[in-house]
């Protein structure tokens, strides 16, 4: 209570704002250094992206402001009726929407558009607390186990029906949150071990990985010795979890891919993935050099691997980004951002970037664990898997370890609207914690 | 809820960082572990340009640009940015092409260089062309212009001494000499500028650039740190005078011969005239190989550098020589007489001489000035019979040795390349030619210039710097300084005084006097000028050529050599005229022209219809086309026949092999099956 007295902005918290401007200013130098030209006519040209970037740091910084000085408990009540209004966005959006670039999820007339489906990141983060911190929601049964799921799965399916599927699947960085508040453990450990799975049965050689699930089966099973020992389920579940990764690698996903799937669906999967189609799934007749051309998602991962492993251990410097700034790299101010970190700083660079996110995110748990009020802390744990999703995802697909999916890197990639909504987020978390102490239903 | 020890916070967690951590992993190993990386980037996004630098131009003595680089623009365009808008129908009337042309050209660009870069429209645009874009050129976006140099002969004269550039061939590319060469680089070919090609040629800097994802060369890499800067050809300064040269290719114009003028004091060459030569401006730029080839087939031989490349008895020109030889062997003294009568008859056979006067050869001098044959020929006789060397076969070798002296019977060493050494016959050559069972009478035409010996236009006139220096020469070269460095590695052969022969000046003394006889009284008249003591020697040079397999004789060539003045000497010359007449006829007025332009820098109102007499003169016969036609021909047929041969023996050949193939098949094959 004795923070009550203290003022509105002291009451902010300052590692979080520290974090939050120090990885805005790393995206705009970011930008700068994308399109920077030493044949440029100044720096302040107001048609380049980075300019336009630092117009919209302006708007998100008032914004921001705007948040601050709003009632924390205006959030929570806001809640649901925001939802709906994103929700109708997104439905109009369905209908009324502008193509960009192959997606059909903008809204906007003129030059003017933003993504509803960013902004209504930020009503479900809401929506979802709400609803997660009432006093009427049992998460313990499976109706309100449904109804939270719904919260997330139903913008998402909007979205994916506006053909924008990497935006979608950040929705599904709630069930984060939902596991947080009670989901049970087992259905994190099965979703995480899928995706595991597949993606290492695309990527490792099938061989190597029956050693390796093998060995991981048998230190599991070393680990676990006693239980084995006393308990006959265990051994079937051990014996039984091993051999369903076994057939899933081994036999499953070959035969789909020799007798199922077509020529141009194998080359897809795998090019998503920035890889080569192996010879042994070609099918008969396909020439090895045809399928060498790969498509544009195989050229963004090859060139974006390139500009990151050419950075070395320090980079190149700044500005000196030979791939970066001479646009070798598609949607380099946008998606892949991270390029000419990995480039111009090195592995020095890229290290602290990541670590100065890893400390974003964790300092956010740490804020949400001290809530007083569950709504606050769940809003907290939204914005961290938020934060968490597009971070690891976006990074992962520049260097390769995941497939090209089209989300931004937080504060640092061009864009109006991820800006806006990703610090609107941190603003109303920032504002709830100044207000922890109060009770907000 | 337990707001305390919620477990799974920490599961949250740990999910955070180990994903941070696969990440870091990753990253380590893309960036530090992989090296192909950074290859691969530089690969991609470097472009090594290679800058080339100005070439040298060529100057003559006073300065004025022989050979230079002249502005040529091409016209560029990037046919991605070619759109609707532009007005094609202005565009090709500025250019002056058809609509058709314009499509196909633009189409020839695509596909060349590709819709995103710069291709060539237009090679080389003409001064109305560039003119009329330039005034026009924001009209057309896509199209700009590059501006090029290109190699320019302003006087369209000196081809073969200033030679050309062309591309270096892939066989010149396998030599050591061209190991900084590349495909596509140009390297001199032919004279100044294959003799210089070091210094003209400069030192190419190597620009690194960044280029994007079309290709499309950019800004410098690490702010041009690691490019290498280029270095300017330097300039050559020459002893050639412009203007000497004009009036020389002027004079020989419709002949067929050469003339050489050289500074003695020096050297260096004033004039050097290839006749009939050709406009240089023909060997450069794209029209190159037509020309070259129509200029290789030509009759006349206009790529044989006749002052450096082609043989000529020196005929009666030789005597100053043969008379310098004589009296330093001591077989005459400069008073020594030869009662001629019209002939030389000592050897059996009649030789004649064009004078038949009594005292026309009474002494050196007046022997020199007639230009009596009997005399010379009783000279060298002399010389090859001195009892002193004991035999005609030393004797003869004695000679040889004088005439390498003269600088016969080797190069000069002109800086110009492809030098022929031109024919002094020494005791070796007639033992070959005669069996070893000859004497001094059956070579005497030697002491004339006729016979065995063969020289070089340039020879001639380096001998005549040497009688004008008395006994020393400098070799004879074109450039007088580089990047006006005269003491420049490449010109210090040409520094050194070459001290010939020991004969001493009283000899040289008298054979000036009997040349500027020549002149003055003698054969030579018509080189006469008013207040210049000319030395001259006039020759008549019989010759044959060979003819279907048979030597036929031919017209007489006109020879006139001289120098000037007779004290203090500042040129001189020797002149060829092929198949003219009598060398007082042709050559000499070329000579005495040529001495007089350089040293009054005019030639007087006197003179003028000699000048005109020779402007008018067409001596390039007729049978010298039939000649060369003929030799042609023989020459196809004898490929014809070789190519026969050959088909012949092939055949045969084969035949051979299946006769052979056939007995071993019969041998092997059919036994075993029995």
């Amino acid at each position: 209570m004795s923070a009550q007295g203290k003022s509105l902005f002291s009451r902010l918290d300052t590692t979080t704002l520290v974090l939050y401007l120090s990885l805005v200013c790393i995206g705009l130098l970011a930008v700068f250094s994308v399109e920077y030209r030493s044949t440029d006519a100044g720096i302040f040209l107001m048609h380049k992206n980075y300019m336009r970037q630092l117009v919209w740091l302006g708007i998100s910084l008032f914004v921001g402001l705007l948040i601050v000085f709003t009632d924390s408990k205006f959030f929570s009540s806001f809640a649901y009726l925001s939802y709906t209004i994103g929700v109708l966005l997104l439905v109009v959006t369905i209908f009324a929407g502008v193509d960009v670039k192959g997606s059909h999820s903008w809204l906007g007339y003129g030059n003017v558009r933003f993504q509803p489906g960013e902004v209504c990141k930020i009503f479900t983060s809401l929506a979802l607390s709400k609803f997660l911190s009432s006093p009427e929601t049992n998460f313990q049964t499976l109706r309100h186990r449904i109804m939270g799921a719904a919260f997330a799965l139903v913008p998402a399916i909007l979205i994916i029906l506006q053909s924008e599927t990497g935006l979608a699947l950040v929705y599904f960085c709630f069930f984060l949150v939902m596991y947080r508040e009670g989901l049970p453990n087992i259905i994190l450990i099965i979703g995480f071990s899928l995706v595991a799975l597949t993606l290492a049965t695309l990527l490792v050689d099938r061989l190597a990985l029956f050693v390796i699930i093998t060995t991981l089966a048998a230190l599991a099973g070393y680990m676990i010795r006693r239980d084995l020992k006393r308990n006959p389920s265990a051994r079937i579940l051990l014996v039984g979890a091993w051999l369903i990764c076994i057939l899933f690698s081994q036999v499953m996903v070959p035969v789909l891919f020799k007798y199922v799937l077509q020529k141009h669906q194998i080359e897809r999967i795998y090019s998503t993935l920035g890889q080569d189609v192996p010879d042994s799934y070609l099918k008969a007749g396909q020439k090895k050099d045809e399928k060498k051309k790969g498509n544009v998602s195989d050229y963004n991962v090859k060139q974006s691997k390139i500009a990151i492993g050419s950075g070395g251990f320090f980079g190149k410097g700044f500005l000196n980004g030979t791939s970066t700034k001479n646009e070798f790299v598609p949607e380099q101010h946008t998606d892949f951002i991270f390029c000419s970190i990995g480039e111009q700083f090195g592995f020095f660079g890229s290290a602290i970037l990541i670590a100065l996110y890893l400390s974003l995110m964790l300092r956010i748990l740490y804020l949400a664990e001290r809530q007083r009020s569950s709504f606050s802390r769940i809003y907290g744990y939204c914005v961290a898997s938020i934060l968490f999703f597009h971070f690891a995802i976006n990074i992962s697909m520049t260097i390769g370890i995941a497939p090209v999916i089209g989300i931004t890197l937080p504060f640092l990639s061009y864009g109006g609207s991820s800006l806006l909504s990703f610090s609107i987020l941190m603003f109303i978390l920032l504002r709830l914690d100044s207000d922890r102490q109060v009770m907000i239903r | 809820m337990s707001l305390a020890a919620n477990p799974r916070q920490f599961v949250i967690r740990i999910i955070f960082i180990s994903m941070a951590a696969i990440m870091l992993l990753r990253l380590f190993f893309l960036q530090v572990v992989e090296d192909k990386y950074k290859v691969m980037a530089n690969d991609i996004a470097i472009f090594r340009k290679v800058v080339y630098p100005p070439r040298g131009a060529i100057l003559d003595r006073k300065g004025k640009p022989m050979l230079y680089n002249e502005r040529v623009y091409d016209l560029l365009v990037t046919p991605a940015t070619v759109n609707k808008s532009l007005d094609t129908n202005s565009l090709c009337d500025v250019l002056g092409i058809t609509q058709e042309a314009f499509t196909k050209m633009l189409t020839r660009t695509r596909i060349k260089s590709g819709p995103m870069r710069k291709g060539v429209f237009i090679e080389e645009m003409s001064a109305q062309q560039t003119a009329r874009f330039q005034e026009n050129m924001y009209n057309f976006p896509g199209f700009e212009m590059a501006e090029r140099f290109r190699r320019t002969y302003p006087n369209a004269s000196a081809a073969l001494m200033l030679g050309y550039i062309g591309e270096v061939s892939p066989e010149m590319l396998k030599k050591e000499q061209y190991a900084s060469y590349q495909q596509g680089d140009y390297t001199g070919m032919n004279g100044l500028e294959r003799s210089y090609e070091d210094v003209l040629r400069g030192q190419r800097g190597v620009h690194f650039l960044e280029r994007d994802n079309f290709n499309r060369p950019r800004e410098p890499y690490k702010g041009g740190a690691l490019d290498t800067p280029e270095i300017a050809g330097k300039n050559l300064e020459l002893y050639l005078d412009a203007d000497l040269q004009a009036l020389g290719e002027k004079l020989m114009q419709n002949k067929l011969g050469s003339v050489v003028a050289i500074d003695p004091k020096t050297g260096g060459i004033l004039a050097m005239v290839s006749a009939p030569n050709y406009d240089p401006n023909l060997l450069r730029g794209t029209e190159r190989t037509k020309n070259y080839s129509k200029l290789y087939r030509d009759a006349t031989k206009p790529l044989l550098n006749r002052a450096t490349q082609a043989y000529y008895q020196p005929g009666s020109t030789m005597k100053p020589m043969t008379a310098l030889m004589a009296l330093d062997v001591g077989v005459i003294n400069p008073s020594f007489g030869y009662p001629c009568g019209g002939g030389y008859y000592a050897c059996g056979k009649r030789i004649g001489c064009t004078h038949s006067g009594g005292g026309h050869a009474a002494n050196l001098r007046v022997a020199l000035a007639n230009s009596c044959n009997a005399y010379f020929v009783h000279i060298f006789r002399l010389i090859a019979d001195a009892k002193k060397y004991g035999g005609v076969k030393k004797g003869v070798q004695v000679w040889h040795k004088y005439c390498n002296d003269f600088g016969f019977g080797k190069p000069t060493g002109v800086d110009i390349p492809f030098e022929m050494s031109g024919k002094a016959p020494d005791t070796n050559t007639y033992n070959k030619m005669y069996n070893g069972s000859w004497n001094s009478c059956t070579m005497l035409f030697v002491g004339m210039g006729q016979g065995e010996i063969a020289l070089t236009p340039i020879q001639l006139a380096n001998a005549m710097c040497i009688i004008a220096n008395k006994g020393y020469y400098y070799t004879p070269h074109f450039v007088k300084s580089i990047g006006n460095n005269p003491k420049d590695p490449l010109l210090l052969p040409y520094l050194k005084k070459h001290v010939v022969t020991h004969i001493p000046d009283t000899f040289f003394d008298v054979v000036a006097k009997g040349m500027q006889d020549v002149v003055e009284r003698g054969t030579g008249t018509v080189a006469r000028m008013d207040g210049i003591e000319i030395c001259a020697k006039t020759g008549t040079v019989e010759n044959k050529a060979v003819v279907n397999g048979q030597a036929m004789k031919m017209k007489d060539h006109s020879v006139f050599v001289a120098f000037a003045p007779r004290v203090n000497p500042k040129i001189a010359i020797a002149v060829v005229v092929e198949n003219a007449g009598f060398g007082a006829t042709w050559a000499g007025p070329v000579a005495s022209l040529m001495i007089e332009k350089y040293l009054l820098d005019s030639v007087s109102g006197k003179r003028r219809h000699l000048e005109q007499k020779l402007y008018n003169a067409n001596l390039v016969n007729r049978y010298t086309y039939a000649i060369d036609s003929a030799q042609r021909l023989r020459d196809a047929l004898r490929r014809e026949r070789k190519e026969e041969e050959k088909r012949i023996a092939d055949s045969t050949a084969r035949a051979r092999d299946s006769i052979r193939a056939i007995r071993f098949f019969n041998k092997h094959y059919i036994k075993n099956n029995k």
